[in-house]
């Protein structure tokens, strides 16, 4: 059950079974869905992208699909949102903890976060997805915003 | 009662991933009745604020010149490792 990712992600700011060229595009395409959304300020994606290259956020996963969760400072925020973009072609990012090793990603979720430790049943409801293997697979499959939030309910 | 060890945990902007990661280790730890406290930090902050810690925990790299023990990890965010990681914890505390 991850009822705050359920009421942080934006239905604008779900881009399901998408294809991008690389890491960049992605995090420009949901900044720039956020931004119109008014949850973040025009500076959010260009700052993340930067962030991206020198702190990346790849994170190789227990299943057969990884992730990268995109984020950056404070200040490029207004409220607090969620996007997620799901890929129908692996997307390497970097590995957080190696950056000298690339993870081909399948699911990104951008977090905009607006004060520090503050979204912490946010961020450890994101942990609980990216350790359920089987809901990882069910969110990769999902058509439609609702289906994803269906299953972010159960 | 001993003094509770203190552990510094880094990741990138110490909004995010350390968060995650201090709660997860303060729950473990409780759970085994280890007294610890965590401060959060960005790794570019480390060097300056490593006195007095007793573990850094990170999720980004680190200087490993640092004279304290550095546990880079994603268990607490992936579940990966994440006994195993634990325990290394445990053990470095003991040192």
């Amino acid at each position: 059950m991850s009822r705050v990712i359920a009421e942080l992600l934006q239905p604008t700011c779900v881009l399901l079974n998408q294809k991008f060229e690389n890491s960049e595009e992605i995090i420009r395409a949901i900044g720039t869905e956020l931004y119109e959304a008014g949850y973040v300020k025009e500076s959010f994606s260009e700052a993340a992208i930067d962030r991206e290259k020198n702190l990346p956020t790849g994170l190789p996963l227990a299943g057969g699909f990884n992730a990268a969760i995109p984020h950056t400072e404070i200040e490029h925020v207004i409220k607090p949102a969620l996007g997620l973009v799901t890929l129908t072609q692996e997307v390497n990012f970097q590995n957080m903890v190696n950056p000298q090793e690339s993870v081909p990603v399948r699911m990104v979720f951008v977090l905009a976060l607006e004060q520090p430790k503050a979204q912490i049943e946010m961020l450890q409801e994101i942990a609980s997805v990216l350790q359920n293997p089987g809901l990882v697979e069910r969110i990769l499959k999902a058509e439609s915003f609702e289906e994803v939030i269906s299953e972010l309910r159960k | 009662m001993d003094t509770p060890k203190r552990i510094l945990v880094a990741c990138g902007t110490a909004i995010a991933t350390s968060t995650v990661v201090a709660k997860g280790i303060e729950e473990a730890l409780k759970e085994r009745g280890i007294q610890i406290t965590t401060r959060q930090c960005k790794a570019s902050e480390v060097r300056s604020l490593v006195d007095g810690a007793d573990l850094i925990v990170t999720t980004t790299p680190v200087p490993s010149d640092l004279g304290v023990p550095v546990i880079q990890t994603l268990a607490f965010l992936t579940g990966i490792g994440k006994e195993e990681v634990i325990e290394q914890i445990i053990t470095a505390l003991k040192d």
